[in-house]
This record gives structure tokens, C-alpha cells and sequence, in this order.
């Protein structure tokens, strides 16, 4: 049979517009607060003011009799325990005894409209009896007198450690001719998609619950609603309209759509919850704000010799992703350099304060910064251009890493080379005049987490469907999540591409779990790759049915027969062939509409130890970042002036999507170096408003200058690796140095917002040390 | 009870009479009761810009809006930017230039652009990026959104 012919791509690898752009631009599309259903009560969540407190009583007998409130429910109806990950289920739809942080939802209540929901909410009589409150992830450590959740290690609110140990650190750092330790803190942030979380839920007398939801994730929402509900996944229907953003925020199933549902039953009535902004900041599981501990040693020429690192990470309320951050805060440093040893220590420790959980290059970020800074202070201590010590040190390709990670493609070294030149490095890394200057980061990310998070019963990660019928139309059917990324237009890319078809005869399927088989859900950069992958199976296998049908029409062999555009034809007789219309009706003879399916498993790679499979994935992404700042010495106000960024994504499937990851990385990644902060009082978060908790605006935005020098990934679909997550981490630490190398100030404490940037200058000027004198 | 009045407002060039309680806010009245629900409420605050729409051609935020405080005044969804199933020229670069992602804030961000081109056909990067610092996206860091307006600018009547 004909394979698709790599590097003649008639669709991939160029600009491909969104196919639901034409929508979204003339507010056509439909997102879950868009959607009515007749009889619909507006549903809302009473919230708890107090930061941890027994829940003593919570009388609803006033707020039940008042016209117009249709169910109040509270966390006794409902408490069964659920959360993303199996091995930690600690969330529970309405809080079940007690209330674990400010905002933790109390009480949920239907009403005919928001005025009487809320009349009712303060009808709600609850008397409770305070806890000891923890703000602070380093305090509860030890046994404590109530911990925050019973399963905490040892009576602690620790939530999870790992420790692990490859190599001998010890003896690395001994034999070492260059050592450097950087301590850091990273404040919390947030995801801040503009559409606030939206669940509409509707029970029908037919015994089936139909849910529609702003969610990323629609599978593992599935499986929550049903483990909670008590109902089985068959007689519930999950539906994703178009997602406002999502960047992790929407990728627990979150108790608000568990609670609409269950009012839903309740009511008989469809129920709409929409999040206020300040519950969108309150429901949180954001960035774990992080205090690391970073040491590196290496020998006189600067190949590293070992890593020795601790972190402690704020899981605030609940568990959601934490296992998973906890160990990727130790094992996203291993890459994308050559490290004979590595030690972390990590600890996860819950606090009353919103929950922290999985957000863009979740668990890399924070831990790179401290790496990549480390790294151009060894640099400099050993004198070393920063260019010269990554290149040294680069994973070469078809690798393991000290802790058993398979790393087949890296262009890491292609990486440094591009940006290198393109930034011009040489005539500015320490040339620059005072207050301006150039720093190099790199970045390290996982191609899609290598193990789905819930492994029964065992199933490829990612299936998809194609229809093609008389029509001439093919229908995509994957419960792939695209929220804004354009996973929609790669999928029907990737069909067209293969079936030598015009885009427009795509049409991507609603993501619906009546209709569309599982794909596990946008996290962990993974869609691409799996998707992509299962998706060009089931275009082949209709390709070949089709090829099967010219071959009958014309009487040349199959192997003669190849994809051209709109049709399929004889190999150096184009002349001869069928339309891809013909060849279609052909096929369809015996069976009427053509069905095809494929599916991605990952393949077996990582360790056996414990822990090994966090961090394992198909394939890596690689980056290497420089930016260019300028300091303003009186305000302490910084300009980022421009940033290039060299990715290997492999072979880019969609430039316009890429570039659109990577531009929008950099502004999540300068997001949190520059100002963005879940700033508390204690437990009490101060700033849940997009007033107070600033992202970048479109002045502070740098002009970004996308490398994608990529090779081909063996795996990747078409050779592609991801893009969504990996382009953030790169950000920060080259923003860092940058400012080192324009002011000589390090920042070790993460937002590096003007007041911090004038400390800085202080400290050095009351140090006396000159800076770029030399 | 609130006391109801009917409030006479023109939306996308079409008169509307619309019984509304003084409160009224203009965001509710689209999307509400008009089901214009292109206009997208993203913070009821003032602070995202996803709900801009505009007022006589200018951009306003129909969060912070009163209904009845538009009466009088020529209301432009994002419902009445394009022509039928026929796409505005801001429209059409947005598409081309990959400028919506998540597309939850583009509504917003087309009318503010629409808005900046009538006045200014020719606007610098600069006037663009004033014109757009109302409005939020946290999916494109600005930059396809900065260059689609452009180039609507280059491709305009000159």
C-alpha cells in the first residue's frame, strides 16, 4: 500500500487557520454558558468564609421553604470521594463534616432565578466550630493536632513525598571542581482563562443525566459523575461545548459539576452553575506555590556531575494532581542535559488555602528556573559562555536518562545554534551597556504523559472514528478536548492530508460521550501526539478502502494506486484513476457508509521503581529561550524587550498553532516571572479579580521570534512532538538572566515585580560591586 | 417588585423595545433576553473586556452598563459586525492570522478593533495596542491579534 509520504505534505506544516475560527470571530460559537434548556434553574454554591471548621450543623429548613428554590443540598446527600487521580481521592462534591479552606462550597442551591438563589444561600443556617488554620506549606510538616485531611503522613499535613536517589550525589559533589546551590520561591498563579467554569446539568425521566461542561477533561469528569452519583457511565452523557481556556484549570473534575448534577436529580430541572470571577480564583488548582533548594555540581570543564534537590510544594486543600507535581518538581530537571547523578527530596503539604493542581508545564516551571539560573551562575564561575556549558552537557539523542526516561529525538543542540545566532549573543552577552541585557533558558517537557491516569479497563489512550458517507463528507469522531489550542484542525488536517481531500469535507465531531470514542483528555501536551497518531490509523485504514476501490475501478494493482489531490490514481500515469468520489461510492457498494478506527498506545518504556512512570512519556520537546531586557535603575520597571525562542516540537504540524503556543507560553511564563501572584493574607486570598491579579497586557507583551528546528520525531505522528506546555518553561529563566546580565542582580524570589527589582539594586550598590566593568 | 419599563434601544441597526427593571444591565439584556449571546461575560467585573460591544461605534464594556443608559444610542454586538454569513475584513484577518484561539475574548477584541479602524483606518502597532488594552486574551499573548489588525489596515481602501 502507498504510506503517506513524509516531507510532501500538501496541508501539514504550513499555516492552517482554525476551522471553527470563522465561528468564534462572529460569537457563533457555543459555550456552556450559551446554552439554555427550557425550564432551566440557575444553580449556586454557598461558600465557606471560614478557613478550616468542623461543620457542627447546616440547617437549610428556611432556605428549603422559600418560593422559588427548588433543592438545597449539602455534602451528606452525596460523599462519596472523588478526584483525578485514583490513588488520591479526597475531594468531595459539598463538603462532607468539614470545610477546609476559604471558598470550599457548603451548600448548593437551585432556584428559578440568581436573586433567590442568593436569598436563599444566606437563609442557609450553619454553625461550625473553627480549626487550627495552616498558611504556610513549611509549617505542618510534623504531626499536628487536626490535620487538614485524615490521610496526611504521619497525623501531618504532608500529602505526599518522594525521595529518590540515582547515582552517587554525594560523591559528585565531593569530586566536584564547581559547585552553586540556588534557594527560591515561586509565589502561586493561576491559569486566569477568560471563561469562567460553566456546567449546565439535566436528568430526564428516560433514567439518563446529559451534562454539558467547560471542561478539558470530559472522560475523567465522566468517570467522577458516575463514581459519585452512583450512576452507571452508560446512562450518563458528557458533553463539551467550546472551552473559554482551560491551561489545567479545567482538568480535575471539579466538585461545582458534580454538585449541578446532583441538583439536577434533585430538581428534575436542568441547572446551570456559572462561576463568579472570584470562584474561578477560588477554585484555584493553579501553580503550587514552591520553595526549591537547588544544588549543582560540576567538573572544571563543566559537564555536570549531579543535581541535589528539595522542594516543598503548597498543595492547599485537596490532593487533585498533587502525587504527580510532587514528582515532577524533582524529575523534570532531567533533561534536557546528560546528569550522572540526581537526589530529590520532595514534599506536598496541604494547606487552607484554595487548591493547587495542574497548570502549563505543570510541576517543570518552577524547577527549571532554578536550574537554568543555576546554570548560568556556574557558567559564569567557571567562566564558561552559558551557550557553551548547555551544549556540553546536551542529551544526545536516543538516550536514557540517569532515572530511565527514554529520550529517542532531541534537537536540543539545534536549539542552542539557532538562537545563538539569531539573537546575536556574541555582540551582547556582556557587552550591553548597563541596564540592558541578554540571558539564555532551556526547556524540557513531556510529550504526553506516557500513562493514562486511570489504567482500567486497559484501553488505548486516544481512539477516533471516521464516517465518510455518500455525501462526500467525512465525520471526525474523537473526545479529543480542543479548548482554544486547535486540536479540532489538526485532527481534520491530518484526515485530509492522508485521504488527499479537501479540508472542508472534514467535519470534526462535538466532543460528546454518546457519540465520540475516549481520548483521555487535553493534559500533559499529550493530544497531538496520541491524537495525531490515532488519527492518521483511521485515515489510513479508509485510505486503503478507497485505494482497495480504484483498484477495482481501474484494474491496477493496489500497489500502483496512490493518494493524489481529490483523487486516488496509477503511479506515473496520473491520467488513470478515480475521483475520490468515485472511489468512495465504489467502496460504499457492500457496506453503504465507510467506518474506520485507530488508536493510540503509548509504548513501554521508564523504570520499575517506585515512581518511575512520573516524568515517562513517548517523546520530549526541547527549548532553548534568550531574551533581551532593558532595567529602568530609578522605577525598577523592566521592559522585556524581545525574546527568541527555539523549540523542537519536531516536525510542526500547524505553524500558525506552534507559534500561537509558544507566543501564548511566553505571556503565561512572563505572566508569573513579572507580576502574577495569588496573593494571601494567611488563608485569605486577597486578590480573586483580574483587577488585582494582573497578567500581562498587551503593551508589556515582547515581540517573539519562533525557531522550530525540530527533526522528526520516530513516533510522532508525522513526526511531530508537542507544543502546549513545553514553550512556557524556557521563559522565565531567560528573563532572568537577562535582567542578571543588565543589572548583575539575581531573583531568587518569583513574582520579580519593579519593588524587588529596586531591593536588588540596593543590595548590589551597598555591596560596592561594579557590574560589566570588566 | 422592581417596576418594569419598556426600554427602546436599537440593536445592530434594528429598533428593540425590551420590558426591563431600571437595573437592568446591558450585558444581562443581550444575552439574557435577546439571546445575542456573542457578547461574553467574562468577569462581570469590567476588568476582561469579553463583553465589549459598542455604543454609538464606541467600545464599552455592557458589564458596567445600564441598559436604559443606551437607549438613544446606536448598540453593536458582535452579532452585527459581519454581513449575513459574510465575514468583516477584522473578521477575516483574525481567521486567516490565527488571532482566536479559545476565542472566548474575540467577540471583544473584534469590536475594539472595528472600533480603532473606523476612526483611525491607518493606525501605528502602537494605536493598536492602546485600542486593545481593554481586553484580556490569555491564549495568543496578543501577538496574531496585534498582527491580524494590521493587516487589516494594510489591506483596507488604500
Amino acid at each position: 500500500m502507498a504510506s503517506t509520504r513524509q516531507g510532501e505534505f500538501r496541508l501539514l506544516g504550513g499555516a492552517i487557520p482554525y476551522i471553527e475560527g470563522p465561528l468564534k470571530v462572529s460569537g457563533r460559537s457555543e459555550y456552556t454558558d450559551d446554552i439554555k434548556r427550557p425550564g432551566m434553574l440557575v444553580g449556586k454554591l454557598l461558600r465557606a468564609p471560614w478557613p478550616h471548621a468542623r461543620l457542627v450543623r447546616v440547617d437549610t429548613t428556611k432556605a428549603r421553604a422559600m418560593p422559588g428554590v427548588f433543592a438545597v443540598l449539602t455534602g451528606e446527600k452525596y460523599p462519596t470521594p472523588f478526584g483525578v487521580l485514583p490513588i488520591t481521592k479526597d475531594e468531595t462534591a459539598i463538603a462532607v463534616d468539614k470545610s477546609r479552606y476559604i471558598g470550599d462550597i457548603v451548600a448548593a442551591v437551585a432556584a428559578q432565578d440568581e436573586l433567590t438563589a442568593e436569598r436563599a444561600m444566606a437563609a442557609i443556617e450553619i454553625e461550625v466550630e473553627p480549626l487550627p488554620e495552616y498558611a504556610d506549606p513549611r509549617v505542618g510538616r510534623e504531626r499536628v493536632d487536626v490535620p487538614i485531611h485524615e490521610k496526611g503522613l504521619n497525623h501531618s499535613n504532608i500529602q505526599k513525598e518522594v525521595v529518590q536517589h540515582f547515582g552517587d550525589v554525594d560523591a559528585a559533589f565531593r569530586g566536584a571542581a564547581a559547585t552553586v546551590r540556588v534557594r527560591a520561591s515561586f509565589a502561586g498563579v493561576t491559569h486566569a482563562f477568560t471563561e469562567p467554569q460553566c456546567t449546565v446539568a439535566e436528568a430526564t425521566p428516560d433514567g439518563r443525566l446529559t451534562v454539558w461542561s467547560s471542561t478539558q477533561v470530559p472522560h475523567y469528569l465522566h468517570r467522577s459523575l458516575s463514581e459519585v452519583l452512583g450512576i452507571p457511565m452508560h446512562r450518563i452523557r458528557v458533553v463539551k461545548p467550546e472551552v473559554g481556556g482551560g491551561f489545567g484549570g479545567k482538568s480535575d473534575p471539579l466538585p461545582h459539576e458534580i454538585a449541578c448534577a446532583a441538583l439536577a436529580l434533585e430538581t428534575g430541572r436542568p441547572v446551570k452553575i456559572l462561576f463568579d470571577r472570584d470562584e474561578v480564583f477560588y477554585t484555584n488548582h493553579g501553580r503550587h506555590p514552591t520553595y526549591n533548594d537547588v544544588r549543582i555540581a560540576a567538573d572544571a570543564d563543566g559537564h555536570l556531575l549531579g543535581y541535589d534537590i528539595e522542594a516543598i510544594i503548597e498543595g492547599g486543600a485537596w490532593s487533585s494532581f498533587g502525587t504527580v507535581t510532587t514528582y515532577y518538581n524533582g524529575v523534570m530537571a532531567m533533561g534536557p542535559y546528560r546528569l550522572p547523578s540526581f537526589r530529590y527530596k520532595g514534599q506536598r503539604v496541604f494547606t487552607n488555602r484554595p487548591p493547587s493542581g495542574a497548570m502549563r508545564a505543570h510541576g517543570g516551571t518552577n524547577i527549571r528556573y532554578s536550574v537554568e539560573v543555576g546554570l548560568d551562575e556556574l557558567a559564569e564561575k567557571l567562566q564558561l559562555d552559558p551557550f557553551d556549558l548547555r551544549s556540553r552537557n546536551a542529551l544526545p539523542p536516543n538516550s536514557t536518562t540517569i532515572n530511565e526516561f527514554r529520550v529517542t529525538s532531541t534537537s536540543f543542540l539545534k536549539c542552542l545554534e539557532a538562537v545563538r545566532e539569531r539573537s546575536g549573543w556574541a555582540d551582547k552577552w556582556r557587552r550591553l551597556p548597563f541596564g540592558h541585557g541578554v540571558g539564555l533558558g532551556c526547556g524540557f517537557y513531556i510529550s504526553g504523559s506516557n500513562s493514562p491516569i486511570h489504567f482500567t479497563p486497559k484501553m488505548p489512550q486516544c481512539t477516533v472514528h471516521l464516517k465518510a458517507d455518500m455525501d462526500g463528507g467525512i465525520t471526525v469522531h474523537c473526545m479529543q478536548a480542543d479548548i482554544g489550542q486547535g486540536s479540532n484542525t489538526l485532527l481534520a488536517a491530518i484526515v485530509a492530508e492522508v485521504l488527499g481531500v479537501s479540508l472542508d469535507r472534514i467535519h470534526v465531531s462535538p466532543v460528546d460521550s454518546d457519540v465520540t470514542p475516549v481520548d483521555i483528555g487535553s493534559y500533559s501536551s499529550r493530544v497531538t501526539f496520541m491524537m495525531g497518531n490515532a488519527a492518521r490509523k483511521a485515515a489510513e485504514g479508509l485510505r486503503d478502502r478507497l485505494i482497495d476501490a480504484t483498484h477495482q475501478l481501474t484494474g491496477y494493482p493496489r500497489e500502483a494506486i496512490r493518494v493524489g489531490t481529490e483523487r486516488y490514481e496509477v503511479e506515473h500515469r496520473p491520467e488513470i484513476g478515480a475521483t475520490y468520489m468515485e472511489a468512495l461510492h465504489q467502496a460504499m457498494q457492500a457496506t453503504g457508509a465507510l467506518q474506520s478506527t485507530g488508536a493510540y498506545t503509548s509504548p513501554p518504556v521508564g523504570g520499575t521503581f517506585k515512581g518511575a512512570r512520573a516524568g515517562t512519556a513517548p517523546a520530549y520537546s526541547f527549548a532553548a529561550y534568550v531574551a533581551q531586557v532593558s532595567v529602568d535603575e530609578e522605577t525598577g520597571v523592566y521592559d522585556v524587550e524581545k525574546i527568541w525562542a527555539a523549540f523542537d516540537c519536531g516536525r510542526p504540524l500547524n505553524r500558525l498553532a506552534v507559534e500561537g503556543q509558544i507566543q501564548g507560553s511566553i505571556h503565561m511564563g512572563l505572566g508569573q516571572f513579572m507580576g502574577e501572584s495569588m496573593d494571601y493574607r494567611g488563608t485569605r486570598l486577597m486578590n480573586p479579580a483580574l483587577l488585582d491579579y494582573k497578567i500581562i497586557m498587551p503593551h508589556q507583551m515582547p515581540e517573539v521570534e519562533c525557531l522550530l528546528v525540530g527533526a522528526d520525531d520516530p513516533e510522532g505522528p508525522f513526526g511531530a512532538k508537542e507544543a502546549g506546555e513545553g514553550p512556557l518553561v524556557a521563559t522565565l529563566p531567560a528573563v532572568a538572566n537577562a535582567l542578571y546580565d543588565a543589572v548583575g542582580v539575581r531573583f531568587y524570589d518569583l513574582p520579580v515585580t519593579p519593588d524587588r527589582v529596586l531591593k536588588g539594586l540596593d543590595r548590589r550598590r551597598a555591596e560596592s560591586r561594579a557590574w560589566k566593568d570588566h | 417588585m422592581t417596576t418594569q419599563r419598556v426600554l427602546r434601544l436599537a440593536i445592530n441597526g434594528q429598533p428593540v423595545e425590551v420590558p426591563s427593571p431600571p437595573e437592568r444591565i446591558l450585558l444581562d439584556l443581550l444575552r439574557e433576553d435577546l439571546n445575542l449571546t456573542g457578547t461574553k461575560r467574562g468577569c462581570d467585573l469590567g476588568t476582561c473586556g469579553c463583553c465589549t460591544v459598542l455604543l454609538d461605534g464606541r467600545p464599552t464594556l455592557s458589564c458596567l452598563t445600564l441598559a436604559m443608559l443606551a437607549e438613544g444610542k446606536a448598540i453593536t454586538t458582535i452579532e452585527g459586525i459581519s454581513s449575513g454569513t459574510e465575514l468583516h475584513p477584522v473578521q477575516k484577518a483574525f481567521v486567516q492570522h490565527g488571532a482566536t484561539q479559545c476565542g472566548f475574548c474575540t467577540p471583544g477584541f473584534v469590536l475594539s478593533a472595528v472600533a480603532l479602524l473606523r476612526d483611525h483606518p491607518q493606525p501605528s502597532r502602537e494605536e493598536v495596542v492602546d485600542a486593545i488594552s481593554g481586553n484580556l486574551c490569555r491564549c495568543t499573548g496578543y501577538t496574531k491579534i496585534v498582527e491580524a489588525i494590521l493587516a487589516t489596515r494594510s489591506e483596507g481602501t488604500h
